[in-house]
Formats: C-alpha cells, structure tokens, sequence
C-alpha cells in the first residue's frame, strides 16, 4: 500500500461516516418523514422558478380571491395572483436566509463556547455573563429594532439572525466542551505542547460536532419560524416577492372569505417546520446524544 | 456440605442483536451452591460473571433473555417467580453488595435510617426495636461508634466504611446468600484486605453462603472454599480453592495465574496471546481454542464437556490431564542494573511541593500564597537515566499529582524540578521548548479516554510526528507502521478507530504515541489498571521490552505494588503526599522498614492460599494530610509519642540507595516488627 491508498482509505472513512448517520435517521419512521420533507422543500425551493405555472407578480383583478379551480389549484389571493405559484416561490427566501444563517450562528457560536470550555477561567466567566444578560432580551423587538434602523435585504436578515441564533449555540458547544475537555487525550495534547488551534480543531470539534450538528439542525426551524414571525409583521421581505409569513399575513384578512390563501402557506410552513423538528429528533437519536438530558437553552 | 440453596441448571442467556440474530453470552452454566459455603467467581471483564450473579436472583440487565434453563433458589426456578416472590427473597434470602457502595445509598438519607429500611423490610421487628438492631448490624460490621454512625450522612463515611454500610444493609435480612459484586474493586489495598477479613469472618459467624464475584484472584483466593473460572460466558473450571490455585487443570486458569505479578519476584509474568471473543461470538469448538497453546483441531471443532477429574475438580477441556504437562514459558528477564547508582541523572525533585488551591482574589492582589497544606510536599527524587522508577501509594497520595507537574501540567508551588541537571521542568507546559517537550512523554491510565474516539490509529500516531519532526505525508505512514511493529501490531491498525481495538491494543496504541516523540523519559501514570491481568502482562513486557532496546528512563506510578514490583529498579512509596520509603525494589520489598510501607505490603493479596495478610493498622484514612509531623502519625501501629506528631521525621539511610523516613531508628523498627511477627504467629496459633 503506498500513501494514496491511506488517504483514499480516510476519505472513504470519513464520508462513510454522515453516509452511516443519514442511513440511520432514515431507518426511523420519524426520520424518514422529516427527511422527504426537508428534502422536498429544498428541491422545490430550488427547481420552482423553472415549473411554477403562473407569473407571481401577475395580477387579474377580475378572478380575485377565486377558489381552488382546475386553473388555480390553490384559488387565488385579493389581487387576483395564483397561490399555488407563490406557494411554490414563497420558501426560497426564508429558506435562504435561514440555511445560510443556520450556519453562520452554528459556526461563530461553535468555535466560540468550544475556545472559552477550553480555556475557562475569567474570559470565559465574563463572557457567559454576557451571553445571559444577552439571552433575556425580548429578541423579537430587538431584531424589528435592527431591522428597522439597517433595513432588512437578505445580507442583512443573515448576519442579524445568526448572529441572535448562534447565542445560546456558545452556551451549548461550551457545556459540550466541557464534556470532552477533561478527558485524557486533550490532557495528553496539551502535555504534548499542541497549540491551542489544534486542540480546539483536531482533539475538540470532532467530538462536539455531533452536539453542533443537532442543535444546528433544531436552531434552523426555529430560525424559519422567527424569519416567518418578521415576515408576517411585515418585515422580512419586500413586496412584490412571495414568501409564506407575509402571504399569511395578507391572507388572514379575508381568511373567512378565502380560507385557500391563507391555507396553502401555512401548510408548506408547518410541514417544512415539522420535517425539520422530526429530521433533527431522528438526527440526535442517531448520534446517541439524549436530548432529554441536554435540554436546549 | 448441605442441600444445595442454589442451583444453576443448564442456564444460557442472550441477547437478539440487531441483525437479529440470539446472541449467547452464557451457555450450559451447571453450578450448585451449598448452605455456608463460599464460591469465588473469576474471569476476565466480559465473561459473563456479572450477569450470572444476578441471574440467580432473578435479575436480568435490559435487553438480556433467558434462553435455556434456569436458576433454582431452594429448589425452585427463580425466573418462574412473580414479582411479589422475588421481592421476598430478594434481600431476604438472596442479598446482593454491589462494587460501588458509594453509589447505591441515598445520599440524603441517614446511615440509620437506610439500614433501618432493609430492617423493616425484611424482618418483623417492632418499630422501638428496629434501632436496637441497626446498632447491632454496624457494630457486626466493625464499624466503630454505631450510635454515631446512624446519624451520619454517606458522604461523610470514607470509601471502605461505605461498603461496610452497604454489607450491613445486605445482612439485615438475614439472607442465606450473599451475591458480592466486585466488592473490593476500586478501594484501597489496606481497605480491600479489612472488608475481606469481615467478609471471611461473617461467613464463619453467621454461616451465610456467599458467592464472591471477582476479577481479582487475589481477593478470591482470600475468601472463597471454591473457586469457580469462567471464560467467554462457560464455566471452565470448578475446583477447591487451593487446587485452582495451585495446579489449575484448565490451561486458561493455568494462563491466568501465571499472568498475574507476585509479590515474592521481580519478574514480568508471562501473558497471554490473543484477545476472548467478543460476547456472544464464540465459535462451535471451545472458546479458549484461539489462545490455547495445547490446542489441535479437535478443540476448534468439538466443544468439550464440564467433565470431572479425578481431583474432584470439573473442567471443560478435552485434554485437561495434560495442562500440569505445560513447561511454563520462561519469563522474560529484565535487564540486571546492579550498578544504578553510577548512571548520571536525568531527572531531579528538590523538595518539591505542588497545590491544587489557586489563590483567591485577595491573595493575588496582595501578591501572597494561601496558606494551605500543599496536597503533595517535601518531595527528593533522583531519576536516573534508564532506570524505572516505580511511584506506589493509595488513591489520593499524590502519585499521578507528581507526574503532572514534571509533565508540566501543573507547575509546583515550590522546589525545584531539574531535568538533566541543566533544564528547569519548573515550567508549565506552554513554556517549554519543543524539544524538551518532546523527550518526556506520558502514557495515562485509560486508554478509552486518552485516544480520541474520532482519530484512526493513523491520525493518533502522525499528531507527535508532525509536531515534533515536522513529518509530511509520506514519511508519516513510514514511521508509523514502523512504531506498529514496536508495539506488535501490523500495518493494518492504521485504519482503525479506538472503538475497533480491544482494551490491550489500544493502551499498545497509546505507548507506540508516547513513543512516537523519541522520548528520554516516559511518565506511566496507572498505565496497567484499567486492563485485564492477561492483558496486563503483555503491556508490562512491552514496556520492558522497549526500555532495553532504547534505554528510555520510566517513572512508574502505581497502586498495584505487584505490578510495580514486576517493572522497577528502584521504588518510592508515597502517603498523603509525602515520600515515605525509597530505595531498590529488591530492598524495599523484601524488608520493609518504613512503617507504612510495612502496613501497605502486608494487605497485598496474593493469588495464594498459603499466604494470608498482615493487618496491622487500621484502614481509616485521612482526607487531608497533617499540617506537621510524620504524614503517617494518625495511623501509625508503631507511633512513639509527641515527636511523631510535631517534627516531620528525617531521612535515615538504612543501606546503599535505601532511606526511610521515621523518626524510630531502624535496628528499633526492625526489633518491633519482629516482636509483632513473634505475636501475631502466637495469636494464630491460640487460634487453631
């Protein structure tokens, strides 16, 4: 065997390994559910603009709020545009902003609570402090107060939301840290005079992944639901653009009167939620990490 | 011997894995047990013991199923039982005393009251008489000041008198058997020989049956009329104790004893190859066949039958006559270093004393140390350069606490540390050199914990060779499958995680890393503690191994003076932080002069029924050590006054290398040891 065959055999391992954990998630009942869907909506989220049958924009103010028809599957809203298109258009935004954003706040949050579980001491002690005076602000004022002041382009809701989600994740990766810390083979890196960037890369990390992974995976519904929350109050998107927290909020005006408007985007939501919540369940279990014991923050 | 109280019957229990499959992992268990008697169940971890002690009293870990057979209690099937039944006779007439004494009582409720429970559980005794009884069972378990005890918390009870609690616990139903867990498994070595002595002397009183499980043969040999040898979930070998311990008629027993350091010589004990099938794995022939080294093809084939012999032992072996026939293998010698004191030292401790106490807020501003009695203090050490300097001592004596601060884990709060003669190791480890970190290494205790579980064995070996020889890919798998073979395992471990190594291998994986950085000295922190003996053995011969072909200089920490003994030129006997004895083995070992080292050598069990131990001081230890005097002063068997408690004793050198620290001079100690010798012999002798 020469040296290629070893670095073939480690990529091979080291892709064996999420290929083993998806087969796992997918052999729960509850995991295979929340796998189509999660699966679903990121496909259609991607190929919709090429199938959607209707122009989004497109208005006809003679077949406003008509009901579910063989021409519009899902009726359409008060300015006359298909639901059924902007159904299939309104999660590309939110769920932009919130994969990227899942793993902005996962990644700063994460090498942050793993670097102060490493180091603890007075860095560490003032730092959480401030992680819990942070973690009492009603947030959804402070993100309308910040989004009011910058404006909310997609940038913008990205780096304020991973920034507010990836909060309690320092929490989280720090307890996880904490865990792993005072096992012997970081003992032994440190005897050996390994930097600090290599203990928190090589030894640490590795071994909070799995934590970081499922709490990834349960802060991104949550961030949906919360970019939804902004969305309905009227700032997460700009008009003309679909997106289902803002068709909610258009649609719930008339819901006694055209309950599809408002139907068809609450059900891509909540199945987009749910498929997640159910994924991430199945995920923790998988990776053996007991949810029940590690509450969330 | 009486009617059978218990009788196991062609039981097997297994598991459904999760290919579906029934996994055995116990098969045809044939075992009876007497009124009174006393059985000891031995085998490695993984054998099956644990599970068969609680599959007599009907007690089934998750997951596990009985698949044939059963266990009769007084003649009836315990796994026939309702629930009601079993709670009757468990505690009543069956009475188990787990390992961790300190974990199964409630740490909120008084002694009194937890005892008080069982008692009302288990007998009819009137309320007002039920105390009465408590304070009966802790005097009958030698607890001193019953009427005090009933009060305390268990935190407030060291370890030995927690498991002295727990076996009165057990007692108050007055059972007929007592099932004891790895009773003694993690106390102290003088705890482990007074809670056996109890044992001994409450089976005499009482009667009581006891089955004794145990990987510790040395604690069996102590307690047991029978021992019983279990391997890969079969009963190998049923004997008499002394038989089984002196002509063992299985060659795994046979193995097994040999495999296990005595006392008496500084020999490393022979291993043995190979690894036991993983539960529930064993093929169709017999299951030793793999690492047998009188098996043919018959053994691989046919399984052999529990068959009598004619010592009135029952062995599973096809050819069982033949084990007494086995040359021992010769025992690896160590290098001779008659002459150590003329090697130049590599490493020096100049009355080093190391705290665990940071410095509060306060003291820091001012700039000054609390005041605190340092946990390790007043240490001289000389390490001479290829040399194994073995470190003894019980849980809390400073041992490991001493190689963290040469290791630079935890700087010393004084003294100084000198490594060869020139560097100062005062340092913490982010200020040392790379090459002065690379030539001291230390290997831990745990290999499950000091291997990352997400590193293959290759990425384990390359962290010290990157680091320290900046080695790119290709050397790296060179140097690695070369370390491999160092420690006798071949290229195709590179691949591996931990979890696929046994727990040799992978303490082999931890030594080849140690090894990795070319060290000069190497710190052996518990290395062998968390492994089989078999296994055990092997490592210990590693190690010697490679101290001969580089002259690495070890410094061995263990509580296991047996395994010391096997491995050191010269041994230093620890108490509470302070040094009491250092000198050559070969001194230390056979006449030790030192009060504590005297009192710590006599509780060693042997795997031996000829040898019995020597108690002669309490087993209470002290928390914290004393502010002054001698660190021994509060259990000291041959105290002499104020002085022992007021001046710290001097060293006094008894012969070349060897010094004690007492304040009694030496031809005084060895006078009064005699004379204790001369007593204890009258005492046994009155007795029988």
């Amino acid at each position: 065997m020469t040296t290629t065959n070893i670095k073939h055999v480690q990529k091979k391992s080291a892709l064996a390994r999420p290929l083993a954990v998806l087969l796992a998630v997918a052999s729960r009942p509850s995991g295979l559910v929340g796998l189509i869907l999660v699966t679903f909506h990121l496909l259609l989220a991607v190929v919709s603009p090429a199938i959607t049958p209707y122009d989004f924009k497109e208005m006809s103010p003679q077949l406003t709020l008509v009901g579910p028809s063989f021409e519009h599957w899902f009726g359409t809203d008060n300015l006359g545009r298909d639901v059924f298109t902007r159904t299939m258009l309104g999660g590309r935004q939110a769920l932009l902003v919130t994969t990227i954003g899942t793993v902005f706040a996962i990644t700063w949050g994460g090498l942050l609570g793993v670097l102060l579980g490493l180091v603890g001491g007075r860095l560490d002690e003032l730092l959480m402090r401030l992680v819990d005076a942070f973690l009492c602000l009603p947030w959804i004022l402070v993100l309308l107060l910040i989004v009011v002041i910058v404006g909310f382009g997609p940038s913008v809701m990205i780096l304020t939301l991973g920034f507010f989600f990836g909060v309690p994740v320092i929490r989280m990766a720090r307890a996880a840290t904490h865990d792993v810390v005072a096992l012997d083979f970081v003992t032994a890196a440190r005897a050996r005079g390994e930097s600090r960037s290599t203990i928190v890369g090589r030894e640490l990390l590795p071994n909070v992944l799995d934590v970081l992974l499922v709490e990834g995976a349960m802060r991104w519904s949550w961030m949906l639901l919360t970019f939804s929350s902004l969305s309905f109050l009227g700032f997460g998107v700009a008009p003309p653009t679909p997106d289902w927290g803002l068709m909610i909020s258009n649609a719930r005006g008339y819901i006694s009167i055209a309950w599809w408007a408002a139907l068809a985007p609450i059900v891509a939501l909540s199945s987009l939620i749910i498929g997640i919540n159910m994924f991430s369940d199945a995920l923790a279990k998988a990776l053996g990490i007991d949810r029940a014991q590690k509450a969330p923050v | 011997m009486g009617e059978s109280l218990v009788q196991v019957r062609n039981l097997g229990i297994g598991f459904t894995s999760q290919a579906g499959a029934t996994l055995p992992i116990l098969q045809n268990i044939e075992l009876a047990i007497g009124e009174g008697e006393t059985i000891g169940l031995v085998g490695e971890s993984g054998c099956g013991k644990s599970t068969l002690a609680l599959a007599m009293m009907g007690y089934l870990k998750s997951g596990l199923q009985v698949l044939k057979g059963g266990s009769l209690f007084r003649g009836v099937n315990v796994f026939d039982m309702n629930e009601r039944a079993l709670e009757d006779i468990r505690g009543g007439n069956l009475a188990l005393i787990p390992q961790n004494a300190g974990q199964s009582l409630t740490p909120t409720s008084r002694i009194g009251r937890q005892i008080g429970e069982s008692v009302k559980l288990h007998t009819m005794l009137a309320k007002d008489q039920r105390r009465e009884r408590v304070i009966e069972l802790l005097s009958h378990v030698r607890l001193p000041q019953p009427e005090d005890m009933l009060e305390r918390y268990p935190h407030e009870l060291s370890g030995g008198q927690q498991q002295r609690v727990a076996i009165a616990m057990a007692l108050a139903g007055e059972p007929e058997v007592l099932l004891l867990d790895e009773p003694t498994t993690g106390l102290d070595v003088t705890t482990q020989a007074h809670i056996l002595e109890l044992l001994r002397e409450l089976a005499a009183e009482t009667g009581t049956a006891m089955i004794y499980v145990s990987h510790d043969l040395g604690a069996i040999a102590r307690v047991s009329d029978r021992i019983v040898v279990m391997y890969a979930g079969e009963l190998v070998l049923e004997g008499p104790a002394r038989r089984v311990l002196k002509q063992p008629v299985h060659p795994y027993a046979r193995g097994l004893l040999l495999s296990i350091p005595r006392l008496k010589e500084s020999v490393v004990p022979t291993s043995m190859p190979g690894r036991p099938p993983s539960p529930g794995r064993a093929g169709q022939g017999c299951g030793f066949a793999d690492r047998c080294p009188m098996a043919v093809q018959r053994c691989h084939d046919e399984k052999p039958l529990l068959e009598p012999t004619a010592s009135r032992e029952l062995v599973r072996c096809h050819f069982h006559e033949r084990v007494e026939l086995l040359s021992p293998a010769e025992p690896p010698r160590r290098p001779n270093r008659a002459n150590v004191d003329e090697l130049d030292s590599i490493l020096r401790l100049d009355d080093v004393a190391i705290s665990y106490d940071k410095p509060g807020i306060v003291d820091q501003i001012l700039g000054r140390q609390p005041n605190v009695t340092p946990t390790v203090d007043k240490i001289d050490l000389t390490v001479r350069r290829g040399e194994t300097v073995g470190v003894v001592g019980e849980s809390g004596s400073g041992k490991s606490t001493i190689l963290r601060a040469i290791a630079g884990l935890l700087p010393p709060r004084s003294g100084t540390i000198t490594y060869e003669e020139d560097e100062s190791l005062n340092t913490s480890v982010d200020k040392r050199a790379k090459d002065l970190l690379r030539r001291v290494q230390l290997i831990f205790q745990n290999p499950d914990a000091s291997l990352n579980p997400r590193h293959t064995v290759a990425q384990i070996l390359a962290q010290p060779l990157r680091l320290y020889f900046g080695l790119g890919n290709d050397q790296l798998r060179e140097r690695s499958v070369a370390l491999l073979e160092r420690v006798r395992l071949g290229a195709d471990y590179l691949e591996r995680l931990p979890s696929q190594l046994s727990g040799g291998e992978k303490q082999r994986i931890a030594v080849a890393r140690a090894f990795a950085a070319e060290p000069d000295l190497v710190l052996c922190d518990e290395v062998t503690s968390a492994l089989d003996v078999s296994v055990q053995a092997a490592v210990l011969d590693l190690l010697t191994q490679l101290q001969a072909d580089r002259g690495t200089t070890y410094i061995f920490v263990s509580h296991d003076l047996a395994v010391v003994r096997a491995i050191a030129d010269r041994v230093a006997v620890l108490y509470q932080g302070r040094l009491c004895e250092i000198g050559p083995s070969e001194n230390v070992y056979r006449f030790p002069s030192q009060p504590y080292t005297e009192v710590l050598l006599g509780a060693v069990l042997e795997p031996d029924p000829d040898t019995r131990p020597a108690l002669v001081a309490e087993d209470v230890a002290d928390l914290f050590p004393p502010d002054k005097g001698c660190p021994f002063q509060r259990r000291c068997p041959r105290r002499i006054g104020d002085i022992c408690d007021n001046e710290t004793p001097p060293w006094q050198p008894t012969e070349l290398g060897h010094a004690i620290r007492c304040h009694i001079p030496l031809a005084e100690l060895h006078r009064r040891q005699e004379q204790s010798a001369n007593t204890a012999a009258e005492k046994l002798e009155v007795s029988t």
